[in-house]
């Protein structure tokens, strides 16, 4: 009974007007027919029961008089999203997918069933390249799952499209959306608009001008920094660093006068970003002074008998340095030098090496002995810089061999490292090194090395992948302890593999030595590992416009699925 | 035969389910994976689902019902299985191919029910026509009922009586015992629609803004509704008929059957500590006319009957007594659930006002009509929402509990303030949208 109601009719009565109003009636009954007495219209009525047969005839006429409100101040329309529209079997997928959020997870063992949640953020990735329109029905799951999930939003953003900012506006539970959008949910000026670029930059809040910068500095970088230098006194420091990022982006050897003049900041953070950035490009003249100082520190060892590095760290870290963005004091637990020394080795262009170690090449350099045990400092040193200027050759050669011993366990570089070096290699290139580091290695450390590599896996990798957990189930051990690696194989594996996995599904006997058990999951992991490499395929396929593929597809499973043009 | 054209959709599949639990557990099983044997045709879907055992569980499903059956231990209705099956059916890509025959094992349970369906029709003709097996006493277990219901009725008169002698302001000290108390008087009297009716007006105290007036309200209606039954024999036999299904008392669906091809606009479940009720709105392409039918399950179990939105079924409805009331009885069904390819038109705000208002004459205690809006934007009113003509400055305000419902932000998300379509109940509360149509499709999105 709390319900607004519709406006009531002012006054159309009919026929015999009762004589009191509801607002009578109603002051009447909470006093009480014994309190103040009332005229009963029939004789020999009894007062309240007058009361009510008054109060019967007003309530049915109130609600029979009703008559619709004032319209309030319509929304704006959403903008119109241009997309085609998903194909009807893809819409009911996003359905099921979204269904998934609230039940699942619940602890304990996963069943053979997939787990769709995970499928999610791939078909967004997949909806958003082919190009569609979200389902407006679909938007008010997709932004709760968006908002439950950080990592969804950029994917579950750029699907929903415009309409979900638009419902964002009017839905407080889904700000998120204005904030992670650019510009904050208002459309971003285009960089030709520069009136519009330029009131956005004085007078936006500081996440639509980040957006901004971050936006234009994607399209025009050189608009972007110049937009930044006219206002750079005038920003906070951390205001300074934030933008400063934004260079990261189209970063050249353009920008390097400004970076310069960078580090002289007030700000230390200002001034190491600044640095940073001018190391990551090799002809600048930052770079050249690390190179010079660097240079200074690592020499060949000519009198040894075999060809050797030797090392002599800076003995102090002058101004220049510290201008140049080395930080002078170390962490707690390290020494000064070496920790001066890692600076400069990092912030060097790598280029400068081959010339100064004899004209060898970077593997050659890689593969020489470092004396007094420096080796991990300049290696580390060496690996952080190939990250930073993106070394094909030297993260070559400081990945090594992946069947090489010391790959697997403690070495001079990291399986961190590793990973990062990774990325600067060709996706194939990095599928087939990961491929021999697990063939050799096993899975147990491969998670983070799996975590860089293309999806759908190359076929090379998906195969020893496959191979290492098959060994891991003949070993006897609980498929829990591979549950990350299998996970990643569930979303990673190329469909196409799923065939290859039958053998698979059987329930093996029981070894003696085996954990008890084991058999049964194993079949149950490998059972959710093909349904869900099917339903990877199947989703495919449903996103796949209408009339573009018959036939079966190299992301299709072979077989199993009868054609569906029969 | 190819089934494309009346393959349900996932959502309408999901719409089964009887709790969220059930749905999550449901969408996992709709890939192909588990399945074995699967397969369709004649209006039923069979197939074999892989469980952690060694048996595969053996599911049917009859789409008329629909009804299912699962080997399956659950006692879940539908169960996972069945949900997962139809899901993997209304994929609709082959992974359950149309058969000519049921597998030995399904043929049994589904020749029953052909059975029983062919049985039905004659047995419930039979039932009202013959009537009780000894009418005499029939009438004289009614009379005595009638005389129960009379003296509940004069006892709630009295309880009203003094309730207005001492004034609705003493009401809010009094508390809940004393309507709990003449509550169960009325259920004692078989009277289970005073029993509600009673229950409700012990919650009016103290509500909120305005609870006086609500208060005086419902005690004039309940008074409208004691006086009714008490002066039944002077009312004409519609009235009365509708004051006895008011008052709770049982009448079979006795009108002629109507057969259309009824489009599914609605289905939504309400429940309490004992019940749980289940509306599903029928919309007849021929008739015109909008349908009610209700369904029932015990406690924390969904009722039998589940209706996909936006599907028709060519079928015959009984109406249940009662002047201007929309309930219906479900009989025989010619086939399965398809897709309806059309939708009800749809009145303004200021008609289905009227609308309302024309319906309260035949029956004054009904708090909503079944109404279409036709091109109508959802607008944000302060604190909030309306359903604003497209045209017309005028709007009917959501009620209560529709702006605390996912379903607002899919019909809000839908119109993207656009005209959109929307079906609902309209009353003195206001407007509860249950189902919206974007303009050029006819596909129903369920909003509740």
């Amino acid at each position: 009974m709390n319900g607004t109601p519709i406006t009531p009719t002012p006054t159309t009565r009919t026929g015999a007007a009762p004589a009191e109003s509801w607002e009578d009636l109603v002051t009447a009954a909470l006093l009480g027919t014994d309190r103040r007495p009332w005229a009963t219209a029939q004789p020999g009525r009894e007062a309240p029961l007058a009361l009510l047969d008054a109060a019967a005839v007003a309530t049915v006429r109130r609600r029979a008089g009703l008559r619709p409100a004032r319209a309030a101040r319509r929304p704006e329309p959403t903008p119109e999203d241009p997309r085609p529209a998903l194909p009807a079997a893809a819409a009911r997928r996003l359905a099921a997918l979204l269904a998934d959020r609230s039940g699942a997870a619940g602890g304990g063992r996963r069943g053979s069933a997939p787990d769709l949640m995970e499928l999610l953020p791939q078909w967004l990735a997949a909806a958003t390249a082919h190009g569609y329109a979200a389902p407006p029905q679909a938007l008010p799951a997709l932004l709760d799952a968006a908002r439950g999930r950080t990592d969804l939003r950029p994917a579950a953003l750029a699907f929903a499209g415009p309409r979900a900012l638009w419902l964002a506006r009017l839905n407080p539970d889904w700000r998120f959306a204005l904030r992670a959008a650019p510009g904050g949910g208002a459309t971003l000026p285009g960089a030709d608009d520069t009136e519009a670029v330029e009131r956005l930059w004085q007078e936006g809040l500081f996440a639509e001008r980040v957006a901004l910068l971050g936006g234009l500095r994607a399209e025009r970088p050189a608009v972007a920094r110049e937009l930044l230098a006219s206002s750079w006194a005038k920003e906070r420091a951390e205001d300074r660093l934030m933008f400063l990022d934004a260079l990261r982006t189209g970063l050249a050897a353009e920008d390097e006068p400004f970076l310069e003049q960078a580090l002289g900041d007030r700000s230390r953070n200002v001034r190491a970003t600044a640095a940073e950035l001018l190391s990551a490009l090799p002809d600048s003249a930052l770079a050249a002074r690390m190179a010079v100082r660097a240079a200074a520190c690592v020499a060949l060892d000519r009198t040894a008998p075999v060809p050797a590095i030797v090392v002599e760290p800076p003995l102090q870290c002058d101004s220049s340095m510290e201008r140049d963005g080395v930080v002078a004091t170390p962490p707690a637990g390290r020494g000064e030098r070496s920790w001066w020394l890692g600076q400069l080795a990092e912030a060097a262009p790598l280029g400068t090496w081959p010339e100064r170690l004899g004209g060898r090449t970077a593997r050659e350099i890689v593969a020489l002995p470092v004396a007094d045990g420096w080796q991990g400092e300049l290696h580390a040193a060496w690996c952080r810089a190939a990250v930073r200027q993106r070394d094909t050759a030297w993260s070559r050669a400081l990945l090594g061999s992946p069947s090489a011993p010391e790959a697997g366990g403690p070495g001079a570089v990291s399986l961190a490292e590793r990973a990062k070096l990774l990325a600067a290699l060709e996706p194939v290139e990095r599928a087939a090194w990961v491929a021999g580091f697990i063939a050799t290695h096993g899975l147990s450390e491969a998670f983070q090395l799996l975590g860089v590599c293309a999806v759908p896996w190359a076929a090379p990798l998906g195969r020893s992948v496959v191979d290492a957990l098959n060994i891991a189930r003949d070993a006897g051990s609980y498929p829990w302890s591979f549950s990350g690696v299998m996970g990643l194989a569930e979303r990673c594996l190329d469909p196409a593999e799923a065939g290859r996995l039958e053998a698979l599904l059987a329930i093996p006997d029981e070894r003696e030595d085996a954990a008890p058990g084991a058999g049964g999951y194993w079949a149950e992991a490998f059972q959710r590992l093909v349904t869900t490499l099917r339903l990877r395929a199947e989703m495919a396929r449903e996103l796949a416009p209408a009339g573009t593929t018959r036939g079966p597809s190299r992301n299709e499973p072979p077989a199993q699925l009868p054609d569906a043009a029969a | 035969m190819t089934e494309q054209g009346v393959r349900w959709t996932a959502e309408q599949v999901l719409a089964l389910a009887p709790d969220a639990a059930s749905r999550t557990a449901g969408s996992k099983l709709g890939t192909a994976g588990p399945w074995s044997e699967a397969g369709s045709g004649e209006g039923t879907v069979w197939g074999l689902c892989k469980g952690s055992g060694s048996r595969p569980y053996q599911t049917v499903v009859d789409l008329a019902g629909p009804a299912y059956t699962c080997s399956c231990p659950s006692r879940k209705f539908p169960c996972k299985h069945a949900l997962g099956l139809l899901l993997l059916w209304a994929g609709g890509d082959g992974a359950v191919p149309v058969s000519a025959d049921p597998p030995d094992w399904a043929e049994p349970w589904l020749a029953g029910r052909r059975k029983r369906a062919e049985g039905e029709p004659g047995q419930g003709k039979g039932g009202s026509a013959a009537g009780p097996a000894d009418p005499e006493a029939a009438r004289r277990r009614a009379e005595r009922r009638a005389e129960r219901v009379t003296a509940g009725a004069t006892e709630l008169e009295q309880r009203l009586a003094d309730l207005l002698r001492g004034g609705l302001a003493a009401a809010e000290q009094a508390g809940y015992g004393a309507w709990d108390e003449t509550a169960a008087r009325m259920v004692d009297a078989q009277a289970p629609g005073l029993a509600a009716r009673v229950r409700e007006l012990g919650a009016i105290p103290g509500s909120g803004a305005g609870w006086p007036a609500r208060l005086l309200e419902e005690c004039a209606l309940l008074h409208l509704l004691d006086q009714g039954w008490l002066r039944r024999a002077a009312l004409p036999d519609a009235l009365a008929a509708t004051v006895r299904s008011r008052l709770g008392l049982p009448a079979p669906a006795d009108g002629p059957p109507l057969r259309d091809r009824w489009l599914v606009l609605a289905q939504y479940d309400t429940a309490d500590a004992k019940l749980t009720t289940r509306r599903i709105w029928l919309y007849g392409a021929e008739s015109g006319g909008t349908r009610l039918l209700l369904s029932y399950g015990a406690a924390g179990r969904a009722p039998e009957l589940s209706l996909p939105v936006g599907l028709a079924l060519d079928a015959e409805l009984s109406g249940h007594p009662g002047a201007g009331r929309a309930r219906a009885a479900l009989g025989e069904r010619f086939a399965p659930p398809a897709p309806a390819g059309f939708r009800p038109p749809g009145v303004s705000t200021a008609e289905a006002a009227a609308r309302y208002g024309d319906a309260l004459r035949d029956d004054p205690w009904l708090e909503s009509v079944p109404v279409t809006l036709e091109r109508v934007i959802p607008v944000p009113d302060g604190e909030t929402w309306q359903l604003a003509d497209a045209g017309t400055d005028t709007a009917l305000p959501l009620t209560r509990a529709a702006r605390s419902r996912p379903g607002l932000w899919r019909l809000v998300a839908l119109s993207g303030g656009t005209p959109v379509t929307v079906f609902g109940e309209c009353g003195h509360h206001g407007f509860t949208p249950l189902t919206a149509w974007t303009p050029g499709t006819n596909e129903a999105v369920p909003l509740c």
